[in-house]
């Protein structure tokens, strides 16, 4: 699918389809043909796919090469330009004809209606949005053929939430193939019917389920328990009301393994929404799961292990007897299988008393754990997170496996950068010769980020093995020799740590590090050698010449430099108070409290200038006081985190290192139904069928002025304001992913906002009233445009232009807006681009839209600017921006908007400069009320224009 | 922990999206990590060809577990299109549809016999006159075989394949080597046959008291297909099992113990004055004179830059594979106890300055097959198969070891 295509397909818009028709129609007048085809052209108008009569017959006609080639019995659809679908006229006779056919008619009608049924799923996999074709394919679920149904059923999970009306249609075929002889019918009804999101159709659900989970047949029942989670996640009081959750819970007694492990998978799920306690495994329970783990497939196993880790045993004995029947699960193929029976086992082990016990599971997973080490590498990576936690609770379990970390040349990065970190776990002096000669090979490999981690690895071992520190910083030195750069600051970083955890006892080698001092260009790399300087100064015959070349670039240093700087001069200062370092610190205390406007520099300064100048000595005290020796800690988990994550085991959780509500955020069933009611008032809305950009104003904004004054309030914003921040659809998102200047048609115009600025008043319109705003929605800059008719006559054919502008603001998009009855309104959304005709120079023309009013029945009644076409033009200030939606998350828009805003203001108040960081709120505040008040000729911007 | 996946995706080479089935509703799709989080969705991703399979969830789903499963996936769609790639995804959607409709349920994984998933949906259309039903095998205990299968021959062919994983540092110490075993089984029997495997496992041996016949092995750690009744082998060692139909790796095993490396090789490398390099690369057999090592290949790491290759070799042909940058020794048969030499130049057009660091080259890399050899000692005593027909089956045994990750670091 080329990145262009899709465009034509997802933003078709069904404003466009009367237009389209009147169009077509006009061309088709030539033809005898009750057919009636939609066609896109690549580039001139899209397409939706196809309006129909039941029957019809084309023969060769070649309509306006700019929309479609007909040969006989072959309707050619330019979808794009690379992929062509094809319709014969015959298939569209069968899947649009459906109704005319009876239910299950021939098999060779039933194999036609599938390969179009199948060009539709096609067109659906690649983006196009085919949702029109819903009671057309809907029609075809009726059949006898599996393959067909499947592929129907596909298509309603879909766009059944798109089209929730409609989608009751289906509700009878689902009822009915849920009672259907065969089994593999029966469970695919209720498992579609489960993944359809719509409350009307959720509310049928519930007495096929019912019967299902009471089913013969194994397979239905499996199917079923999924479908108690699914309906719990959709409406839980529902299951709760029907009392799906008891016969989930007798599932568990089920005498198949496999519908025992998928309702133990469902209620773990329930449980997890749920505050109150469902699922509680008891030991009655406890014995059934572990009679049914033998039996069940690999994943049910993973399944039941999960659930099962979170039973807490009565006693050591008991723990003991799980453990017992878990530990064959150690030996299973499947890694998720061991690492869960793994997780289980640890989880066991914390009541275990006895040493022996303890120390023979200790022996029994390390093989086990040893050989999740030959899996496939995402699976090598996750183990490696889970084993870093093992390791840190139950070091004894692979103290002896070191080697198996050891890094292979071909490793992924992520799985080397994993084995590094657990080798300095396991690192003891028993084993440092050999790990320090792996991190010496692998400071040596071409991945930079690998080669700092080596070397840091290497200080760490010295940090954490008192007897090997001497050996490690050999190493150091062999490597800081090679004079590689980044290797030489990283080493230079780890060493300071050292010098920290073991003061005065490997000074000799600063004489080394002082060589390297000029190939130092990384912050941290710097600060590190100043401490060290600053630190042993009494020792280093050069000190003050060493600081002093650091001194030299004082001011442009970034912050924890300047502030090592300062503290290593005082302390030069202090040990050795000659001349020398006397002016350097009155060259420091003046940079640090004059020239910086870092406060945490100026106030350091200060506090060290008054010590020096009241009491030397206590200075001393202070600045060379004796520093309390580091130990590393740099990647423990803290205990009751770390029991937390053992219990997450092979979950998401343990691979992030986080406990699960820092990153589970689960979207709420109620957030999904306003977003369906929304839809719902919407598609009643029929006789308007272009998108209402904003209903809530229509309200308000019919007299002028009024609605503005509501808007003046200086509304409170919030540095990240999200308004109902809309579910993220999957199907939107994915189809809006090749192209963001589209509007995606199924997401309703969001929530009520504050209502739209009236920009054109229907006194200087001549009765059509415009308000519109800039508003950013998801990444996107949006002309939000509210037309009223406040004329006698209908109003049509809405154009728009920009003028150019500073900001380069232009429409990506037609405007669309439909036929306007009088007295009605209509709103819409615009994308728009930025930096498109560009005008140079600061906006002092401000933006211009036009607004071009064409076919009016009597243009000549108007007064006005008439076009040549003998529309009228009206020219209006484009509105402020809408604060309030700005994504300020998103850079793009930051520096959009915040140039817009910005420019605009040197325009209006030539002197007045805001400096604006979109980033705090009360600037923004600041920018928001001020451009609130700057609408062109309102009271309110003269009233600005007085208090400047 | 309940977590389960939101959606499967299946992506192209460049990330864009071929098929996706969105199991929840509450999904959407981008760092190095195969498991990545961004904006409240964890996505967790594997590469096969010119595809990406990635599992979208916002849950703390068992990361492992559906890992493991998108692997299983691959080998399902194998199974269906010989080769999974976009084309083939592309061509296929449809099956695509159903199969990911069958392997996963809201997110949880549930069904990934590819064999099994065939017998109730099928790639061609006309293949369906019956109307379908869940197999049995679907809920049964027993979820990778079928009933009913008939054979005219009963055979079983079990390859017994050791691959010989070693690192030697770049001063000649062995720094890890452990050999991974497998038994992979072809099963063309009827019905559904009971099988009982012996190995030469010391513990079963010493617990049965037979400590006298032969040599018998210490085996690290084993692991089972799922046909295996794991309870039953933690309780008396013995391997039991019904087996599927056709190929299927029976049970994986490792060895810790430190091995002789098969093949021994030594490198010299001389620079000389920076614009030509010289390779001296010996190569041992270390193992009896009866085996014989076939296919061997030993992959020489260049410079990037080398130019002109002179070489000169005992035995076999080396070749300059400038794509891979490195001079590759094919040696077709390799005798035990021999030694074979190698000599080559190459020319250094780059001009480096005198004290740049020398670059990491890439270990030497060697391959090879010994047919008829393990290095464990593991043997086959028996295979029973027993079935309620009482037919006879022949089980026919093969020993092979290959290398596996067998890297020589350079100095």
């Amino acid at each position: 699918m080329s990145g262009h295509d899709s465009k034509y397909f997802s933003t078709t818009k069904k404003g466009e389809i009367p237009e389209l028709k009147e169009e077509l129609n006009s061309q088709y007048k030539g033809f005898d043909s009750s057919l009636r085809c939609f066609v896109a052209n690549r580039g001139l108008v899209r397409a939706d796919l196809l309006v129909y009569d039941s029957s019809f017959c084309i023969n060769c006609c070649s309509i306006s090469s700019n929309f479609i080639t007909c040969h006989p019995g072959v309707l050619e659809l330019c979808g794009s330009d690379t992929e062509y679908v094809y319709f014969t006229c015959s298939e569209l006779c069968v899947l649009f004809g459906a109704g005319k056919i009876n239910g299950n008619g021939n098999e060779n009608e039933s194999d036609k209606r599938k390969d179009a049924v199948k060009k539709v799923i096609a067109a659906m996999t690649v983006g196009k949005d085919v949702s029109s074709l819903f009671t057309d394919v809907v029609n075809c679920m009726q059949t006898e053929n599996l393959e067909l149904k499947k592929l129907v059923y596909l298509y309603l999970i879909n766009y059944a939430k798109s089209q929730p009306d409609l989608a009751i249609l289906a509700v009878n075929t689902f009822v009915k193939d849920s009672q259907d002889p065969n089994p593999l019918i029966r469970a695919l009804a209720v498992r579609t019917m489960g993944c359809i999101r719509v409350d009307k159709i959720t509310e049928y659900l519930c007495d096929p389920l019912q019967r299902c989970l009471k089913d013969d047949d194994p397979y239905v029942r499996k199917t079923a328990a999924i479908c108690v989670a699914k309906l719990y996640d959709i409406n839980a009081e529902l299951v709760e009301d029907r009392g799906f959750l008891e016969s989930l819970k007798d599932l568990i007694s089920d005498n198949n393994p496999m519908v025992v492990a998928n309702a133990v998978a469902a209620l773990a799920e329930i449980q997890e929404n749920s505050t109150r306690p469902i699922f509680e495994i008891t030991s009655h329970t406890l014995s059934k799961l572990l009679t049914a783990l033998n039996e069940c497939t690999e994943w049910g196993q993973v399944f039941i292990l999960d659930a099962l880790s979170k039973y807490k045993a009565a006693d050591a004995r008991e723990a003991e007897n799980i453990v017992e029947r878990v530990t064959p699960r150690l030996q299973h193929a499947n890694c998720a299988v061991v690492l869960s029976a793994v997780k289980m086992i640890l989880q066991q082990m914390e009541l275990i008393t006895s040493t022996d016990v303890v120390r023979n599971l200790c022996k029994k997973m390390a093989p086990p754990l040893v050989t999740l080490l030959s899996a496939e590498p995402e699976i090598q990576y996750v183990a490696l997170r889970n084993i870093n936690l093992i390791v840190q609770r139950r070091p004894t379990i692979l103290a002896h496996e070191i080697k198996v970390f050891f890094c292979k040349y071909n490793d992924p990065i992520y799985v080397k950068m994993e084995k590094l970190e657990i080798m300095i776990k396991l690192a003891s002096d028993r084993n440092i010769d050999q790990v320090l000669l792996e991190f010496k090979e692998y400071a040596t490999e071409v991945d930079v980020d690998f080669v700092r981690k080596a070397v840091r690895a290497i200080g760490r071992c010295a940090i954490k093995l008192e007897r090997a520190a001497e050996r490690c910083i050999t190493v150091l030195l062999e490597l800081i020799k090679i004079k590689v750069n980044y290797v030489v600051q990283e080493a230079i970083i780890v060493i300071k740590d050292i010098f920290r955890r073991y003061p005065n006892t490997y000074e000799s080698i600063i004489a080394t590090l002082c060589e390297s001092l000029d190939t130092l260009d990384e912050p941290e790399a710097k600060a590190s050698m100043i401490w060290i300087i600053g630190e042993y100064a009494e020792r280093i015959d050069n000190a003050d010449e060493l600081l002093e070349s650091f001194l030299e670039s004082f001011p442009e240093e970034p912050a924890h430099v300047q502030l090592q700087l300062l503290t290593a001069t005082v302390k030069l200062f202090l040990k050795k108070p000659t001349e020398g370092p006397q002016q350097m610190i009155q060259v420091v205390l003046n940079n640090a409290t004059v020239e910086t406007d870092n406060p945490d520099l100026r106030d350091r300064a200060y506090i060290y200038w008054r010590l020096l100048s009241t009491d030397p000595e206590a200075a001393k005290d202070v600045v060379l006081a004796e520093k309390p020796v580091i130990s590393d800690d740099s990647n423990l988990i803290d205990p009751s985190l770390l029991d937390e994550l053992l219990a997450n085991i092979a979950t998401l959780s343990s691979v992030y290192h986080k406990p699960p509500e820092a990153f589970v955020t689960r979207v709420k069933a109620t957030a999904q139904r306003t977003e369906d009611e929304d839809y719902g008032s919407e598609t009643g809305n029929s006789e308007s069928p272009a998108h209402v950009a904003d209903s809530s104003a229509s309200p308000t904004a019919t007299s002028s002025g009024v609605p503005y004054a509501a808007a003046r309030q200086p509304t409170p914003v919030s540095p990240a304001p999200a308004p109902a921040a809309p579910v993220p659809d999957l199907l939107g998102d994915l189809m809006g992913l090749e192209n963001s200047a589209i509007v995606p048609m199924d997401q309703p115009a969001s929530p009520a906002g504050p209502p739209l600025p009236v920009v054109l008043p229907a006194s200087t319109g001549q009765g059509l009233q415009i308000s519109a705003q800039l508003t950013c929605r998801e990444g996107q800059i949006f002309y939000s445009l509210l037309f009223e008719n406040n004329t006698q006559v209908p109003l049509d054919g809405f154009m728009i232009q920009f003028n150019k502008n500073t900001f380069g603001l232009a429409a990506a998009g037609p405007l669309q807006v439909p036929q306007l009855q009088p007295g009605t309104s209509a709103g819409t959304l615009l994308p728009m681009v930025t930096f498109q005709n560009m005008s140079q120079g600061p906006p002092s023309s401000l933006l211009q839209a036009k607004r071009k009013r064409g076919r009016t029945p009597n243009p000549g009644r108007y007064q006005g600017l008439r076009d040549k076409r003998g529309g009228l033009l009206c020219y209006f200030m484009p509105g402020p921006l809408d604060l309030n939606n700005l994504h300020f998350g998103c850079t793009i828009e930051f520096a959009i908007a915040n140039f817009w805003i910005r420019a605009y203001y040197n325009a209006l108040f030539e002197d007045v400069i805001v400096i604006m960081t979109l980033d705090d709120s009360e600037v923004i505040h600041l920018v928001g009320f001020r451009t609130e008040i700057l609408i062109p000729g309102t009271a309110e911007e003269h009233h600005a224009l007085d208090t400047v | 922990m309940a977590g389960a996946a939101s959606a499967l995706f299946l992506l192209d080479i460049k990330g864009r999206v071929l098929i996706w089935r969105d199991y929840r509703g509450d999904g959407d799709p981008q760092s190095q990590d195969p498991v990545v989080y961004d904006n409240g969705v964890s996505y967790m991703f594997i590469q096969h060809n010119n595809i990406y399979l990635m599992i979208a969830s916002r849950q703390n789903c068992n990361a492992a577990s559906l890992l493991l499963f998108l692997h299983r996936v691959i080998d399902v769609f194998k199974h269906y299109f010989e080769e999974l790639e976009e084309e083939s995804l592309r061509d296929n959607f449809v099956v695509v549809y159903e199969l990911l409709d069958e392997i996963m349920d809201f997110g949880f994984p549930q069904f990934t016999e590819a064999k099994i998933l065939s017998e109730f949906i099928k790639t061609d259309a006309y293949r369906m006159e019956v109307t379908q039903r869940p197999p049995m095998a679907v809920t049964n205990a027993v979820s990778w075989r079928s009933e009913g299968i008939r054979y005219k021959k009963n055979e079983v062919f079990l390859d017994v394949v050791e691959s010989v994983n070693i690192l030697v540092n770049s001063i000649g110490q062995i720094i890890r080597s452990d050999v991974v075993g497998a038994l992979k089984m072809r099963t063309y029997l009827s019905g559904m046959p009971e099988c009982k495997l012996g190995l030469n496992d010391r513990v079963l041996l010493e617990a049965q008291g037979q400590t006298s016949k032969g040599k018998s092995i210490d085996l690290d750690d084993i692991k089972f297909h799922q046909c295996v009744r794991l309870s039953r082998f933690e309780n008396d060692r013995t391997i039991s099992f019904i087996p599927p139909d056709g190929a299927f790796d029976l049970m994986t095993y490792r060895l810790g113990t430190q091995v002789k490396p098969l093949i021994w090789v030594e490198a010299q490398v001389e620079n000389h004055s920076r614009s030509r390099i010289e390779f001296t690369v010996k190569a041992r057999s270390q193992y009896k004179d009866r085996s014989t090592a076939t296919n061997v290949e030993i992959e020489l790491p260049v410079p990037a830059d080398a130019t002109n290759p002179n070489v000169r070799t005992s035995i076999g042909s080396a070749a300059y594979a400038p794509e891979r940058d490195a001079l590759v020794w094919k040696i077709k048969s390799f005798p035990g106890n021999k030694e074979y030499m190698l000599r080559s130049e190459f020319t250094l057009p780059s001009i480096t300055a005198e004290e740049a660091v020398p670059e990491r080259r890439a270990p030497i890399r060697v391959k090879f097959e010994i047919p008829y050899f393990t290095v464990s000692g593991i043997q086959v005593r028996y295979l029973k198969i027993i079935e309620k027909s009482g037919y006879q089956a022949l089980p026919w045994v093969r020993y092979i070891t290959m290398a596996g990750e067998y890297e020589l670091r350079l100095t």
